[in-house]
């Protein structure tokens, strides 16, 4: 159910016009506690391809943690401000910053983050990034600010991989984007289906599942140079990749065994190992954020439910108990929350367990496939709708959500990349 | 003449019986009068026997009515046994592999689009592994078949009711 409060505040970012269908988001909601923050916009910014100012608004207001104040002016780091005039404003905070053009090409983003209640600086960054990476500058900057007022990592310079399929015309793609929808790259094209990617705790890799041999078979893909390897393709199905925290293994479900069991594997394909051992299914493998346990999904109850196992197999213990289908457990990487899916009334729901408690929260309705954030503030999550899916985003509090659309196909099967270096 | 005679009986009785698709073994053709011939130069009967190699215009396998051009195998609600209604399917396709040992066949299971991805692949696994288990016991090597699951992921009917979803709770059996 969506929470309609008497704040909401509805805003569609067009994507600026590219070649590319760009993923559009929409927010509703808000959180509480807002901090007001106003935004300046940076001293020459034109001369990039992004304009810095409206990218950082545009984080700060899709994560609902701020109230942006427009300053309607340009204001460079190097200015003098007038703190009181802001404080006046309803400002608690003010960015500052400007763009220049250096000789080699590059350019030159600066910013400054000001208390206007204590009349001091707070942060300061400069960045010297080349044409095309002046948007993540933005991002970073978003990061910086999220940060230092939060207290938790942002996670705007996060990307995301998600598969946008057009199943009439037979053309599936793995596409990567910035965490806001921006920058689409296509990692992967096929004429049959590719589910389940995961990235590589280093950012540098996804894993996913293609069925272009008539099957399912998991292939490990180097994002830069597009190299990949087949991880695994035993006899019958290969899918539900998870990497291990350290990125030098791979849970997996494979049915070689005549049902699908959990197994573990190196990235190279070697040294695969048994994992599970019911009778049912046991399926969607998931590292717990310290890398001692496995959670995953299993029918050897009955229904489907999460249970979690020692990572080098052996006993499971049953943790879902209401409702009887509890699916695709996900864990934050502070490894204390739970999310995962659940069947309850008939539809499908987006649910958090607070672990050490065992407390649930119902977060969204018509969910599937949920992936958290690296700082585990929000989780994305696949919806569907007549026939259509998309993606959206609810704050693990449940007080804020997101949509993201592309005018062509169906986007589906996000997954949320890590913090980069 | 008496030769020419029987030769032309033998020729023809082999045409019949090709025309009704039935292979069969020249050597058990009754060739009594040949026995009797007076020719001395005849060769062996053996070296005139013709045993007939089907190509696959004579694969039952191609006959688009014949009763293995059905390879789906539907499944109820939430139901990974085979129903009664599909095991002639099954039974007619195990008769086909269990002569034919040189050909193999990929059993792909399907599901509806109603829940998780990889969840619904795990389902339409256990569907493909239903087939394959009563194959197996119709006498089809594991050799010849490997159950895979497409899950959700290639529905035949595209809708969301249930007629979509009952057409894509299903199995089909795929030779490679």
């Amino acid at each position: 159910m969506k929470k309609i409060s008497p704040f909401l505040i509805s805003a569609a970012l067009l994507a600026s016009a590219t070649a590319h269908a760009q993923l559009r988001v929409e927010i509703a909601g808000v959180g509480s506690n807002q901090i007001p923050i106003a935004v300046a916009g940076f001293a020459d910014e034109s001369v990039a391809p992004s304009q810095v100012s409206a990218i950082i608004k545009a984080d700060l207001e899709r994560s609902g943690v701020f109230k942006v104040i427009d300053a309607g002016t340009v204001i460079s780091d190097t200015a003098n401000v007038d703190f009181s005039a802001w404080k006046g404003r309803g400002a608690d905070a003010l960015v500052v910053g400007s763009v220049q053009k250096l000789a080699d090409g590059k350019f030159d983003v600066r910013y400054k983050l000001l208390d206007t209640v204590k009349g001091s600086q707070l942060s300061t960054l400069s960045q010297g990034v080349a044409p095309k990476y002046t948007r993540l500058s933005a991002h970073k900057i978003a990061d910086d600010i999220y940060e230092k007022l939060t207290g938790a990592r942002g996670a705007f310079a996060t990307r995301i991989a998600y598969v946008n399929e057009n199943r009439r015309a037979r053309d599936y793609r793995l596409e990567v984007a910035d965490a806001d929808g921006e920058g689409m790259q296509v990692a992967v094209r096929s004429n049959e289906p590719i589910i389940s990617p995961a990235w590589s705790p280093d950012g540098g890799k996804v894993a996913y599942v293609s069925f272009e041999q008539r099957k399912p078979v998991i292939y490990v893909q180097n994002l830069v140079t597009g190299q990949r390897t087949v991880v695994s393709n035993q006899k019958g199905s290969n899918s539900a990749p998870a990497w291990s925290p350290d990125g030098s293994k791979l849970a997996i479900a494979l049915s070689k065994d005549g049902h699908y069991q959990v197994y573990s594997v190196n990235v190279d394909g070697t040294g695969l190992r048994r994992l599970s051992n019911s009778n049912g299914i046991d399926t969607e493998p998931q590292f717990s954020a310290d890398g001692q346990s496995i959670y995953f999904t299993s029918d050897r109850s009955g229904g489907p439910q999460i249970y979690k196992m020692p990572a080098s197999g052996g006993n499971a213990t049953r943790v879902t108990f209401k409702g009887n289908y509890n699916i695709s457990p996900r864990v934050a990487s502070d490894g204390k929350t739970l999310a995962w899916v659940s069947q309850r009334e008939g539809g499908y729901s987006l649910y958090a367990m607070d672990l050490a408690s065992g407390q649930e929260l119902r977060l969204a309705d018509g969910a599937t496939e949920p992936s958290f954030s690296p700082n585990g503030k929000y989780i994305m999550y696949a919806t569907k709708g007549g026939g259509r899916t998309g993606l959206a985003v609810v704050s693990t509090d449940g007080r804020i959500k997101q949509r993201l659309s592309t005018n062509a196909g169906n986007i589906r099967e996000p997954n949320w990349g890590p913090f980069m270096k | 003449m008496q030769h020419f005679k029987s030769l032309a009986f033998i020729v023809t009785s082999a045409a019949l019986l090709a025309a009704c698709k039935t292979p069969v073994k020249l050597n058990d053709t009754p060739v009594a009068e040949r026995s009797t011939s007076s020719s001395t130069a005849a060769p062996a009967a053996n070296d005139r026997d013709i045993r007939p190699v089907e190509t696959g215009a004579t694969d039952p396998l191609n006959d688009p009515r014949g009763v293995l051009a059905n390879r789906s195998v539907y499944f109820d609600f939430d139901s990974y046994t085979v129903r009664d209604d599909a095991k002639p399917v099954v039974a007619n396709h195990s008769g086909y592999l269990t002569k034919n040992t040189s050909r193999k066949v990929l059993i792909q299971g399907n599901t509806d689009e109603r829940g998780g991805t990889e969840y619904n692949l795990a389902l339409g696994q256990k569907r493909a592994e239903a087939v394959r288990r009563s194959m197996n016991s119709l006498g089809v090597s594991d050799s010849q078949m490997e159950a895979v699951s497409l899950g959700e992921e290639k529905p035949k009917a595209t809708g969301s009711d249930e007629a979509a979803w009952a057409e894509n709770r299903r199995a089909d059996i795929v030779y490679q």
